[in-house]
């Protein structure tokens, strides 16, 4: 099992590496599916089976489908804009904040102090009863968060589709 | 421990049955058309024609294996197999009959809801890769058609879910013993199969892929086998609607008399055939109509039988 947990891990690590570096922005949103599945694998070996098939069906499924659907529709201008983004001086800044990450896993890998691999095995019923029982304010105010955006999104469409009428 | 040749043997047996059930489904599928319609459909290669698919599938894999020069090679190669990848994976959950099941996982449900909602990759990605304004368009109204629909089907199903308190797909059918689903959730299960049929892109929601007005829609510059893969996997996804029907809603393996297996072949060619009537009949809707049809009716339905479904549960419970 701790095999199959390596491998996930790395593909997640490579197609994330993918994802920053590739300069065609499609292929790279591909690459950020990959990342998804592969951490729904995660999810998975680690017993959160819910949350690991949650993970594709909300990021992987509906939300990547919308970026990919909105990064679609840029064309082939995006790439050569994109490559000359890719500097080598843009590099600098995100290489040092990622070596001193690098240097707290080196830290905490030569210190020994491993946690275990499994979790606890969380059922969808115990997450449902916290979900809807301490933490009641918590899913309260994300879906009042969400509300808003609704009718933003509503109200934007309407004004649109009527001047497409009038003219 | 794991049974290894059990799992083996179960995997190859519904593998290479979905496979043969699909190629099939291709000619069943033109002479029931055939019927309806008052004529004959091919009936000349073999007895009533049921070879057909075999002669077909020699014809497409000699074809021309063409790639357009203006599209995105790599991900243009790779679409069609993800169609068919992420509809075989689905039947993996599915329970045929008691202990005939690859995998009985405990979140089944969601499992065939993610395969679903990534089988939208395909065609989207494939529109998109083939660099074509026809197919474009196609995938274009693909994602709009798949994203609605998906919605419906999750809280459609919600209603089974609930009634049989598991996400598990052999509970849900064990749960239906004495009384199929469909009795108390007619609307659950009309809200479901119009989303199945949405999701499988078949006429009345077959816009994606409308010849009079996009060609072939996402598929237009796919040729040869990459073709008949598309195809393959949309016989496959007919396959997994009525699968997933037949144990959702009409009782999976449970029947008088026959044996279980046989029980859901016959139920599950049951709704294939009402499928194919449904093409028969039917013409396709407008794109508009279909998005505030699913928005506007089927939507509110969903919630409302929801809604009611889980406070007859708990009033129940008490």
């Amino acid at each position: 099992m701790e095999m199959l947990f390596y491998i996930a891990a790395a593909v997640t690590v490579l197609a994330t590496l993918r994802v920053i570096t590739h300069v065609h922005a499609v292929h790279a949103l591909l690459y950020l599916v990959v990342t998804l599945i592969a951490l729904s694998l995660i999810f998975y070996l680690l017993g959160a089976q819910f949350a690991a098939a949650l993970e594709i069906i909300i990021y992987g499924g509906a939300i990547m489908v919308l970026f990919i659907f909105v990064v679609m529709l840029l064309g082939p201008l995006a790439v050569e804009q994109e490559r000359t983004w890719f500097s080598l001086s843009a590099w600098v800044g995100p290489s040092i904040l990622a070596l001193v990450l690098l240097g707290e896993v080196g830290y905490l890998i030569a210190s020994g102090d491993h946690p275990t691999m499994a979790v606890a095995e969380p059922r969808q019923k115990a997450i449902s009863i916290a979900l809807y029982g301490p933490y009641i304010i918590g899913v309260e105010l994300a879906s009042m968060l969400l509300l808003p955006g609704l009718i933003g999104a509503y109200h934007l469409g309407r004004r649109l589709s009527s001047e497409a009428r009038s003219c | 421990m794991i049974d290894w040749s059990h799992t083996a043997l179960t995997i190859a047996v519904i593998l290479g049955s979905c496979l043969t059930l699909a190629g099939m489904l291709i000619w069943v599928e033109r002479r029931l058309l055939g019927v309806w319609q008052e004529r004959y459909g091919p009936n000349r290669l073999g007895p009533g024609g049921c070879l057909q698919s075999l002669a077909d599938m020699i014809k497409i894999f000699t074809k021309e294996d063409w790639i357009p020069p203006f599209a995105d090679k790599a991900v243009f190669v790779i679409t069609p197999a993800i169609v068919v990848i992420t509809a075989l994976m689905s039947f993996a959950v599915i329970p045929i009959a008691p202990n005939f099941v690859v995998a009985d996982l405990n979140v089944g449900v969601l499992f065939f809801l993610a395969m679903s909602s990534l089988a939208a990759y395909s065609v989207i990605i494939g529109g998109w890769a083939s660099n074509n304004k026809f197919a474009f368009l196609g995938s274009l109204r693909a994602i709009a058609q798949l994203l609605s629909y998906e919605v419906f089907m999750g809280i459609s199903l919600m209603g089974a879910v609930i009634l049989a308190g598991s996400f598990n797909l052999s509970d849900i059918v064990n749960a239906q013993q004495h009384q199929w689903f469909v009795i108390p959730q007619f609307l659950g299960f009309l809200g479901f199969f119009m989303a199945g049929l949405a999701e499988a892109h078949r006429t009345p929601f077959d816009m994606p892929e409308a010849e009079a007005e996009l060609v072939a829609g996402y598929h237009s510059e796919y040729s040869g086998m990459k073709f008949g893969m598309f195809f393959v996997g949309e016989y496959l996804s007919i396959l997994l609607l009525s699968a997933m029907t037949v144990i959702l809603f009409f009782g999976g393996w449970h029947g008088p008399w026959l044996p279980p297996v046989v029980w859901f072949g016959l139920k599950m060619f049951g709704f294939i055939a009402l499928i194919i009537l449904i093409r028969a009949a039917w013409p396709r809707f407008r794109f508009d109509q279909l998005l505030s049809f699913g928005w506007k009716v089927v939507m509110p339905l969903a919630l409302i039988n929801l809604l009611v479904t889980g406070g007859v549960v708990l009033w129940r419970a008490g």
